[in-house]
């Protein structure tokens, strides 16, 4: 059990540090950083804000892992948003009750993700132009359905969904912890999780050896398209509005870099859902850190690609090779590999 | 006989032209970039709704964001033979030719609400808003309001680099300009939108010790401006008394904001660009007068004085 934690941990080591890293920095330039204080029964801190700002990212980077590791990408993830949260907004204000409301948008999110899935393994289409197509139609088909205006809503239970909390701890947190949670267990204690890896390193071979492949691939979007519906809606609620043409603009490429910092190969195969987490919460947290510092606007896409380019050098392969080749001792009359054989 | 032939035709072109002139049997083309926001929607409708007060056939062609659609519709309007052409250009650049075409079939395009980089001969005038007045409008309010008192102001700017961004921010500095009592303290980008106004209100509200240090809000547009009212209200303040809030738009949940006393002003963006244009093509088809070659738009101030509910009720319709 020890060694099973000390690999998990291991896995997860350098996107701790670079959290750990990031966090530091940010409470040397601003000291009140790490305050957390109790203010109306919540948690209130910019520690808080970091988990629940990245909410959004952190529920579609936990999608795209699934879908990376079967040697996908979905991109469709903003737009999918963006259409739910139009529904949650159109439904809500037309009357319908909450659990209602809820159950079509994820319906929905679930709909779009089975469009993306049966374009990938149904259709055999490239992953990439697949998603392209939901992508690019979403955000229309959302502007349809709030006709290009923000709908804003005053149901106090969607409002709760984004601004309420639960044990002290802002709702988005306690959804994308929850939810995350589950579906790290569904794809780990079982052997889900292996599957799709399987299919992610070669498809061919999965579907030989007796992996029904088309179900599998599908079921990955359709987790991701659920993931994003519960991103839409926590997104709309936040706002108590829906915007359809700026809910989740450009997220996909938030969540597909929370992957990549999280260290999951977008070649597919092995992956890691918490490490994928840990890297969107390091994202939220350049940006967090980024709106604190003070510094003009212009500056803030520009930290934020240098730290990431940084945290990706600090994980390639050929640099830790390098690294360890400077930092290895150099004892004389050490056996080379040849001679100990 | 040829002169009979020429003094009939010339009847029939006169008649044609004073045709024409009344706005009755007006012909007129309508070129929008699309329907992006909720402003540009609102232009959209009210242009409409002039063009039918007046009694003008508008001809609507939603370009969707295209240049080229654009040009498009531009031919398609000479094509028609319509008395004006009204173009709200998608980019500045790459009209010369199309401009040229329109002026050689003697047709007047007026632009609205954004400008072209082309010879000024090519178009009869350009409606537009000026945005640094807007912004020193805001700022003339702020330094209004707070009387002397000493203020720490938060800006909530626009897209990084985006000309409402860099102008509304200008004219708002230079109306504090030489105020020692008003200060600049945190200024971000929130790109115009719901959620980032939020997110950012919220770390200026950690970083300025929970808000106590900001006495006012300035943002570029509305909608940041709302979702900045509920990340104040979130922590524990009330946005419209402990934090002033300024901004720009005058969208219609604004207004709602106002009636609640949680937004103070708002200045206006007016959507009715079409009508001071409609009046220039009028005048101008009647006598012949070139018209400046720049109409500004009023910046009108609302505030909670001015019944906002009402405001509201009759913005709402519009299309924002």
């Amino acid at each position: 059990m020890t060694s099973t934690v000390r690999t998990y941990l291991g896995r997860l080591l350098p996107q701790l540090i670079a959290l750990a890293i990031i966090i530091a920095a940010i409470s040397i330039i601003f000291p009140g950083f790490l305050n957390l204080q109790i203010q109306n029964g919540r948690l209130y801190g910019s520690l808080i804000d970091i988990l629940n700002r990245g909410a959004p990212v952190v529920l579609l980077a936990i999608g795209m892992t699934v879908v990376i590791a079967t040697k996908g990408i979905d991109l469709s993830v903003g737009a999918v948003m963006a259409i739910c949260g139009a529904v949650s907004a159109s439904l809500i204000t037309s009357g319908h009750s909450l659990a209602e409301t809820l159950l079509v948008t994820l319906a929905v999110g679930v709909l779009c993700g089975v469009w993306n899935g049966i374009l990938v393994a149904v259709l055999d289409i490239q992953p990439i132009i697949a998603t392209l197509v939901l992508m690019v139609a979403g955000r229309g088909i959302a502007q349809l359905i709030t006709e290009g205006a923000i709908l804003t809503f005053n149901d106090p239970g969607l409002i709760f969904i984004g601004s309420g909390s639960f044990l002290g701890l802002p709702m988005p947190v306690v959804i994308w912890l929850v939810f995350g949670i589950l579906v790290a267990l569904v794809v780990r204690q079982t052997a889900l999780g292996m599957l799709v890896e399987a299919v992610g390193v070669n498809r061919e071979a999965s579907t030989l050896s007796g992996v029904f492949t088309p179900v599998l691939l599908i079921a990955a979007y359709v987790l991701s398209g659920l993931c994003a519906a519960i991103a839409g809606v926590i997104a709309a609620a936040d706002i108590k509005g829906a915007d359809a043409n700026n809910a989740g603009l450009w997220l996909e490429l938030d969540a597909i870099l929370a992957v990549v910092v999280g260290g999951t190969s977008l070649l597919g195969g092995r992956f890691s859902i918490a490490a994928s987490v840990l890297g969107a919460i390091i994202i939220q947290a350049i940006n967090t850190g980024i709106l604190l510092s003070g510094f003009p606007p212009e500056f803030n896409l520009i930290i934020k690609a240098a730290i990431i380019v940084f945290i990706l050098v600090l994980q390639s392969p050929r640099f830790r090779a390098v690294f360890t080749f400077v930092s290895m001792p150099r004892a004389a009359g050490r056996p080379t590999e040849r001679e100990a054989k | 006989m040829k002169f009979v032939k020429a003094l009939a035709s010339a009847t029939i072109l006169a008649a044609c032209t004073f045709g024409s002139a009344s706005a009755a049997d007006l012909v007129v083309g309508f070129s929008q970039i699309g329907s992006e926001s909720g402003w540009r929607a609102a232009e959209t409708t009210l242009t409409k709704q002039q063009a039918e007060q007046r009694g003008i056939d508008l001809k609507f062609a939603d370009a969707q964001q295209k240049q080229e659609n654009q040009i498009k519709a531009i031919r398609s309007f000479i094509a028609q033979g319509v008395n004006a052409i009204l173009l709200a250009p998608v980019v500045a650049t790459g009209w010369d030719e199309v401009l040229q075409e329109a002026k050689d079939a003697e047709i007047p395009v007026i632009l609205l609400d954004r400008t072209v980089d082309a010879p000024k001969e090519l178009y009869l005038t350009a409606v537009t808003s000026d945005l640094v007045h807007e912004g020193n409008v805001a700022g003339k309010w702020l330094v209004d309001t707070v009387a002397g008192k000493s203020c720490n102001v938060v800006e909530l700017q626009g897209t990084t680099g985006s000309s409402p961004a860099i102008d509304r921010k200008k004219g708002f500095e230079a109306a504090l300009a030489g105020k020692d009592n008003l200060k600049i303290v945190r200024s971000q980008t929130g790109d115009f939108t719901r959620t980032k106004g939020k997110e950012v209100m919220e770390s200026f509200l950690k970083a300025e010790d929970g808000g106590k240090n900001i006495c006012a809000l300035y943002a570029h547009n509305d909608d940041m401006a709302v979702g900045a009212i509920q990340a104040i209200k979130e922590a524990g303040l009330k946005p419209g008394k402990d934090i002033l809030v300024v901004s720009i738009d005058a969208v219609p949940d604004i207004f709602q904001a106002m009636a609640a006393g949680e937004a103070n002003a708002t200045v206006e963006l007016t959507p009715n660009m079409a009508g001071p244009a409609f009046d220039v093509l009028a005048t101008y088809l009647k006598d012949g007068k070139e018209p400046a070659k720049w109409i500004q738009t009023e910046s009108k101030l609302y505030t909670q004085a001015d019944d906002p509910m009402k405001v509201y009720e009759e913005k709402k319709g519009l299309g924002y």
